[in-house]
């Protein structure tokens, strides 16, 4: 009897020893605790409400999930490096479509970082998080302002990941603002009419009648199907395995 | 008949289902390891590829940019598009995975170009109205973005390899190399030839 534990300790420990070996290339990463991980206690309640708020809007309309994490230190690791392995350890963005972002505060270093998912690259390009970083961000930490630097640059980033455009800088066409939304109208009509079509083309083989109801059915399917998510429905936060590739930009202050 | 039959379909029926254990077994042994570690290998080398092309293809934006603002700059910016054409002259494809020599040639060109990239930016730090204009900034982020995705993507596929290479050559793929998958060889790594090859240049502005 006395040796089964012994043996199953063993077993234990070899089990283990990769996962030791492991931990000592990659860095110690905070718990996911919500849309926001305030661990470098630069957030009021107050604010974090409303930034959670915030981005699970923005995750309900579009299934992106943006993440505000602080830090008290970055463990000896140059941010970018600790950025999108936190960003592929927590799988913040859904699976498949990797539409995830990260806005990451480093406080002992003085370091700020946006990252940003394989899937939203796109639209949130490297130029646009420069940007936010250096426009927004860090003036407002430079005066000592970190809530209103964190909560504009999110709300910024998520500006940004709805189509619009950040306020032009001096030099801009002022044409160029003024067609996005439009061009977003178009695109999303076009997605209803996609889907429109594709649930009556698979319904029709069936012999479908009632159009009319099939496409209110299919309408209200395609809106219930966008809100689908992949987040965990009871009051938890988990991220829904999107992959990173370092995309974003860095900056200090 | 009916009585042979009986024994006859339990005997089927337990080759099969030692045939189904068996099959479980073996992949819970790792025999389709090799296989998978091997198109993770590919994949991490399309991404290294796809990094490196999304590079070459800003430069040529880049240095129009800053010639519009120092044009005197020629030497530099000459060396920059020679290390390009020369990084994006060799054929890159999946052979590339089992030909160290031609690996290390890849690596070499565009370790090349990183530097004549990193000897342009410095040289621009000494114009301020390159520094302040807007195109200019955001190519000089998106350059920074590329250079911290093509890290990444190096990493990844150093891994995977290291991976992939070290199935092959311990228990029990080793066993499974030599029985099944003899014809997929060890694949070529990156390798740090300089001291700070598997870095990102720093590009200081």
């Amino acid at each position: 009897m006395a040796a089964l534990p012994t043996k199953s300790l063993i077993v234990a420990l070899l089990l283990s020893l990769p996962a030791i070996a492991w931990a000592q290339a990659t860095p110690e990463f905070p718990e996911l605790t919500g849309r926001v991980v305030d661990r470098a206690d630069m957030l009021s309640a107050d604010v974090e409400t409303r930034l959670s708020q915030m981005l699970q809007a923005h995750e309900q309309a579009s299934t992106e999930q943006v993440v505000v994490v602080t830090l008290p230190d970055l463990q000896g690791f140059p941010i970018e490096d600790f950025g999108y392995q936190l960003g592929r350890h927590w799988g913040i963005g859904q699976e498949g479509e990797d539409n995830g972002a990260l806005l990451i505060v480093a406080q002992d270093e003085r370091e700020v970082r946006i990252e940003v998912g394989y899937g939203l690259e796109g639209r949130l390009t490297d130029a646009d998080a420069s940007v936010i970083i250096n426009r927004i961000i860090t003036p407002a930490f430079r005066q000592g302002d970190f809530q209103a630097g964190i909560l504009n640059g999110a709300a910024a980033m998520i500006q940004v990941l709805g189509g619009e455009p950040l306020a032009a800088p001096q030099g801009q066409q002022p044409g160029a603002g003024q067609e996005k939304p439009k061009a977003g109208l178009v695109a999303l009509l076009f997605i209803l009419m996609m889907a429109v079509t594709f649930f009556i083309g698979s319904r029709g083989g069936r012999g479908g009648r009632g159009g009319a109801a099939l496409i209110g059915a299919a309408l209200l399917g395609g809106a219930m199907g966008g809100r689908g998510g992949g987040f965990g429905g009871g009051g938890g936060f988990g991220g829904g395995g999107g992959g990173f590739g370092g995309g974003g930009a860095s900056g200090g202050w | 008949m009916g009585t042979l039959n009986k024994p006859f379909q339990a005997r089927t029926f337990w080759r099969f289902t030692s045939l189904m254990a068996l099959v479980l077994m073996l992949s819970g042994c790792g025999i389709n390891n090799i296989p998978s570690y091997d198109e993770r290998v590919t994949a991490a080398w399309s991404q290294v590829e796809n990094q490196y092309q999304r590079r070459a293809d800003l430069i040529p934006n880049l240095v129009e940019t800053v010639k519009g603002f120092a044009a005197q700059e020629q030497e530099t910016l000459t060396a920059v598009i020679e290390a390009r054409s020369r990084a994006t002259s060799i054929q890159v494809d999946e052979s590339i995975l089992n030909n160290p020599q031609k690996l290390q040639q890849f690596q070499q060109a565009q370790g090349e170009l990183s530097s004549a990239l990193s000897r342009l930016m410095a040289v621009s730090e000494r114009y301020p109205d390159l520094k302040s204009n807007q195109n200019f900034l955001a190519l000089q982020s998106q350059l920074e973005g590329t250079e911290n995705r093509i890290a990444v993507a190096r990493r990844d596929f150093i891994q995977a390899v290291e991976r992939y290479n070290t199935e092959l050559r311990t228990f029990p793929g080793k066993i499974w190399h030599s029985l099944l998958y003899s014809d997929l060889e060890p694949r070529a790594n990156f390798e740090a030839t300089a001291q700070d090859a598997d870095e990102a240049p720093a590009v200081q502005f």
